[in-house]
């Protein structure tokens, strides 16, 4: 038996009379990388939002390892790792301090601090950018340290935000292996992209239409289910259903 | 308090590598200090009189003369008719226009009497209050001065004058820069706090450093701690550079306790920055928390008994001020400073403050909201 450690029933956001996220239902397995697909605007970030305690849902049921959206928001962000759409370490400090600050502030020891900072450091090879502000880092580096910081604190799960926006293949690639890693320590890994060769890398996707979840699977079931040979026709097929815009 | 210690070490660094906050902290005293209180002098000169002589005697002259020799005025004309000279006031090049009609000194021997007419352009109110004032009291001098001369002693007996001596305390010399520079100075830890504050939480939502933050178990009142203690030794240290300048340059020390002064000065920047945290959990951008904030500033500043008396406000002003924590500061200033009052004198001022301080914090905390 799988252990869950995301589980929605019928999780809705309303802005108004708009609909952000329309009674979405779904479970994540512990150690899986689930992909959360869905054009711009079909309501991804809002639903990771209040999976992440930043924003209460309207209705519907949500735990996230262990604890109810509603009643426990504070000890969901314990066990939980983030990174925003945004790139949001702090650009006026530099590499070493915002892991200390990040580290810190979850709680970590001394004695942990600068031993996960020796392995981030190492890991990633900035050993000679630790003392350069974060603000001169080229973004894929930034983006790779914005993954190593959500993961700092061994959170149960964590939530990345199109991590890889804007970034170049390769660095795609090394970030992925990031995520892998992470995979195998048995973080689950909730990840939006738009890329759909990035899809493929997730053990199972969802793809989210104006704001309800229209297919879950892994990705080569959804590939049989579609007739197609590529995601990216999954996606096609999916989105064009979609009568809002952003 | 190892959280605590996290956040100020990071907020520390963030201060000290931002040049403009530095600069802001250090030059804003300074300058300010240097230029207001020489600037902002009530003492009103250069009132620019205009005089319609139509007698031309010996007397007017004298009259004229003892108006020019008081410094205060400064002839920029003298006109044939009223009608000329007003046309000064039309173009606001005079303040006053003094007439002074004809057969002014034969009726003032013969007759013992004579009428003055002063034209008073009130558009700068406070110069054309002031110039008429003197005015008037120049010539009362001048009344008095010509009714020994022309009154023979034995027939007229010089009328019992009385004559008010006023002495003024805890500013003798009535030295304006003494008024001024406290009240300058509660201005600037205002704005400095204030701002400061306001601008710095806002400036992480616009730039979304925020919501890494919420998204960590951090407790709410350690953020709001973690960023009130930075600006409130920043809010120190501004009023240390301050009352550093106003000894130096000004020679003024405070006649009272400076413990006391900053120990009220310390529960101050606690209000000032907990109305800062407030409006900064308003506002999304830094547009919006500079213009709330400069809202506030403007009435703060305005009712805050700096320039303009708060006892001679109207009653209904008078209540607003009593929610103004800046007229709290400029009062107790001035009274440590000038006054040398002590503890038990300004114990309703730092209660009412320290309200203030509670209050608005404890509304900042609340209304700073992690979870959306």
């Amino acid at each position: 038996m799988k252990e869950v450690v995301i589980k929605t029933e019928a999780l809705t956001k309303r802005f108004g009379d708009f609909v952000a996220a329309n009674a979405i239902s779904f479970e994540v397995y512990k150690g899986e990388i689930f992909g959360f697909l869905g054009a711009n605007g079909a309501g991804k970030t809002t639903a990771m939002r209040m999976l992440c305690g930043l924003s209460i849902p309207t209705s519907g049921k949500a735990s996230i390892a262990g604890f109810d959206v509603f009643r426990q928001p504070e000890l969901i962000k314990k066990n939980i790792g983030y990174m925003s759409q945004r790139f949001s370490l702090y650009e006026d400090l530099t590499v070493g301090e915002n892991i200390t600050f990040f580290g810190g502030i979850y709680g970590l020891s001394d004695k942990q601090l600068r031993q996960k900072k020796d392995d981030l450091v190492t890991n990633l090879g900035l050993q000679n950018e630790v003392n350069k502000l974060v603000a001169s880092l080229p973004l894929g580096w930034k983006q790779k340290l914005a993954f190593s910081v959500a993961v700092l604190h061994d959170p149960k799960i964590v939530f990345l935000d199109e991590p890889t926006g804007g970034v170049d293949p390769l660095t795609r690639r090394q970030f992925w292996d990031l995520i892998y890693e992470a995979a195998e320590r048995g973080v689950t890994i909730f990840v939006t992209t738009h890329y759909m060769d990035e899809a493929e890398y997730c053990h199972r996707i969802s793809i989210m239409v104006d704001g309800k979840i229209e297919a879950l699977d892994t990705p080569s079931n959804l590939k049989k289910i579609y007739n197609t040979g590529s995601m990216n026709d999954v996606f096609y097929q999916l989105a064009r259903k979609a009568k809002r815009s952003d | 308090m190892r959280i605590i210690k996290f956040l100020l070490q990071k907020e520390f660094k963030q201060i000290f590598r931002n040049k403009s906050i530095l600069a802001m902290v250090i030059v804003m005293p300074v300058v300010q200090l240097l230029i207001l209180p020489l600037a902002a002098d009530y003492e009103v000169k250069n009132i620019n009189l205009v005089v319609v002589d139509a007698d031309h005697s010996p007397y007017s002259q004298r009259l004229l003369s003892k108006i020019t020799a008081s410094g205060y005025f400064k002839l920029t004309g003298f006109e044939q008719s009223f009608k000329e000279a007003f046309t000064f006031i039309e173009n606001d090049k005079a303040d006053l226009v003094l007439e002074i009609p004809a057969g002014f000194e034969r009726a003032l021997v013969r007759e013992g009497s004579q009428k003055l007419h002063i034209t008073v352009n009130a558009i700068n109110g406070v110069k054309a209050n002031l110039g008429g004032n003197y005015l008037v009291s120049i010539i009362r001098e001048f009344n008095n001065d010509i009714r020994i001369r022309i009154m023979p002693l034995g027939r007229f007996n010089a009328q019992p004058v009385l004559e008010t001596v006023s002495a003024n305390w805890f500013n003798p010399f009535l030295n304006y820069r003494l008024y001024m520079v406290p009240g300058i100075l509660a201005i600037l830890v205002t704005m400095i706090g204030g701002f400061l504050t306001a601008l710095n939480i806002v400036k992480e939502k616009e730039v979304g450093t925020i919501e890494q933050i919420n998204v960590t178990p951090i407790k709410k009142h350690h953020f709001i701690l973690g960023k009130l203690i930075p600006f409130w030794i920043l809010g120190n240290v501004v009023f240390s550079i301050g009352l550093l300048v106003s000894w130096l340059i000004y020679g003024i020390v405070p006649l009272g306790n400076i413990f006391l002064l900053f120990g009220f000065v310390a529960i101050y920047l606690l209000a000032v920055l907990g109305l800062g945290l407030l409006v900064s959990t308003f506002c999304d951008t830094q547009q919006q928390a500079m213009f709330i904030m400069f809202f506030f500033m403007m009435i703060f500043i305005l009712l805050g008994g700096l320039f303009t008396s708060v006892d001679s406000m109207p009653q209904w002003a008078q209540v607003i001020v009593g929610f103004n924590p800046v007229s709290y500061l400029i009062s107790v200033m001035r009274m440590i400073i000038l006054k040398g009052s002590e503890a038990q004198n300004i114990i309703r001022p730092l209660c009412i403050t320290a309200c203030f301080a509670i209050v608005l914090n404890s509304l900042a905390v609340l209304n700073y909201k992690k979870t959306s």
